[in-house]
């Protein structure tokens, strides 16, 4: 198959592309959700945030919290932003870093004000962020805009044996186009920690990847009172037939391809270093991955599923794919792109590698995914441990 | 090209994949190593469902098992040829 050069996408202020062109209302701290719920909810053309944190976090853990928001509004899939925070010194941090893409962001704080005086006051710039950015047309956009990311989910032994290879061979092939490409799940490489090292295109990248992997494998040892094995495989991957942690990891590591990754990012961090592959140090729950995965910048991603999982994310279009075909006829539903056939010998993986290329630029240039179609929107922060 | 009960990744592996719906007792599936692309048979000593695993030689206590080439566990209760290897015979050497 020839790959097609280029998508239609929205082209931002900072040179970036965006494959989708929302207006977000983003919520500082989980206090401020209803406000923010309010104001989408006045506005048509916008969407609430909502999520869980933001008070009284420290230390890396608030770090995070503000990468994660600063990193969504930054997300080229986001036209403008409303930022709504209990306090203004918090609200300004990140409307002051999210301003620097060149995106049109206005922040509000409640205190002082209350809720009602707040929604009015947000929902007017609400509406002219919403109508500015409907005026907002696809263009032509080379490939190397898109920035991929990826992860797998209920995964079972036919994410191993086809839809993740499929994941790699779309690697393979959209890799010379200069596309960024991302995989995570530092838990779900155990067993395939050191294969997996062994990939990095540098001694730098090898080493940041083991610390980065010791030091979760740590934590675990701490924190785990028994072992894994309740949680990892989980029953779902047990009930796919997966066995061990190790099983899970190989199956895992086969999205990436033959490829190398140049640089392992911390959660929500945005790669500095280029085109290319890069490993992102994220949980491997599905909706807690891709959000920290789209805080980093990325703007389509591919999610190879077997017993079915069915994640999406309000900003990142959520792509599935399966090979399971229990699962692609149970929950078609839910299944973008089928591969099953490579199970019965009737697709090679080059063919699913096309047929999957062909469906990501389908959603890339507009086309909703079955998240988007069923209104999955998983906005979920990753918490590094307790509050002050 | 005909379609496979099993599918095993590589020529160094131990246990293949249930590729239908499940296989039955008895059964001789034909199964299709990926890497060489060459196929061998294993008879299925019991009903094994689809993403299952099966295993293609006899194992012992101790053993492990191999599968993408690469360790994925001990084998915890012996395994013979054609039998289901899962949680009940095999665990992760992590932890």
């Amino acid at each position: 198959m020839e790959i097609p050069k280029s998508f239609l996408g929205y082209k931002r202020e900072n040179g970036r592309a965006g494959t989708r062109n929302h207006v977000i209302i983003l919520p500082v701290d989980d206090i401020s959700n209803a406000c923010a719920e309010a104001v989408a909810n006045n506005i048509k053309g916008t969407i609430a945030l909502p999520h869980s944190y933001g008070r009284l976090q420290f230390g890396a853990d608030l770090e995070l919290h503000f990468r994660t928001m600063i990193g969504t509004g930054k997300n080229p899939n986001v036209a403008a932003v409303i930022v709504i925070g209990i306090e203004p010194k918090w609200t300004k941090k990140i409307v002051d870093e999210i301003a620097k893409t060149g995106k049109p962001v206005e922040g509000f704080h409640i205190e002082r004000t209350g809720d009602i005086g707040t929604i009015m006051k947000a929902s007017k710039k609400a509406q002219e962020f919403s109508q500015w950015a409907s005026e907002k047309q696809r263009e032509e956009c080379p490939l190397s805009d898109l920035w991929i990311s990826v992860k797998c989910g209920e995964s079972d032994t036919t994410s191993g044996l086809a839809s993740n290879p499929t994941v790699g061979n779309l690697m393979e092939k959209l890799e010379p186009f200069g596309v960024h490409l991302c995989f995570g799940e530092t838990s779900e490489l155990t067993g395939a920690e050191t294969v997996c090292a062994a990939r990095g295109a540098t001694q730098e990248a090898k080493e940041k990847f083991m610390k980065t992997w010791n030091s979760y494998n740590d934590f675990i040892l701490k924190e785990a009172t028994d072992d894994l094995s309740e949680s990892q495989p989980t029953a779902g991957n047990i009930a796919g037939g997966l066995t061990t942690i190790e099983e899970k990891a190989f199956g895992n590591f086969q999205k990436i391809g033959n490829l190398k990754f140049i640089d392992v990012l911390e959660p929500a961090e945005e790669p500095k270093k280029g085109k290319g592959l890069y490993f992102m140090d994220t949980s491997s729950a599905a909706a807690e991955c891709v959000t920290l995965q789209a805080a980093g910048g990325f703007n389509i991603h591919l999610f190879p599923t077997g017993q079915g999982n069915i994640i999406g994310n309000p900003i990142e279009p959520v792509v599935k794919l399966t090979a399971n075909p229990l699962t692609a006829k149970l929950m078609k539903e839910h299944v973008d792109c089928d591969v099953s056939k490579i199970l019965s010998r009737e697709m090679n993986l080059s063919q699913a590698g096309d047929e999957l290329i062909k469906t990501m630029l389908k959603v890339a240039n507009g086309r909703l995914t079955c998240a988007e179609a069923l209104g999955h929107k998983e906005f979920v922060m990753t918490k590094l441990y307790r509050s002050a | 090209m005909s379609q496979p009960d099993l599918i095993i990744h590589d020529e160094k592996d131990n246990v293949g994949v249930v590729v239908i719906e499940k296989t039955k007792k008895g059964q001789e599936c034909s199964a299709w190593i990926m890497e060489n692309d060459k196929s061998i048979k294993v008879s299925s000593t019991n009903e094994v469902p689809l993403g299952h695993k099966i295993a293609l030689k006899d194992l012992k206590e101790g053993d492990t098992i191999l599968k993408y080439g690469h360790d994925i566990g001990k084998v915890v209760k012996s395994i013979k040829k054609g039998d289901h290897v899962h949680v009940h015979n095999v665990k992760t050497k992590k932890w």
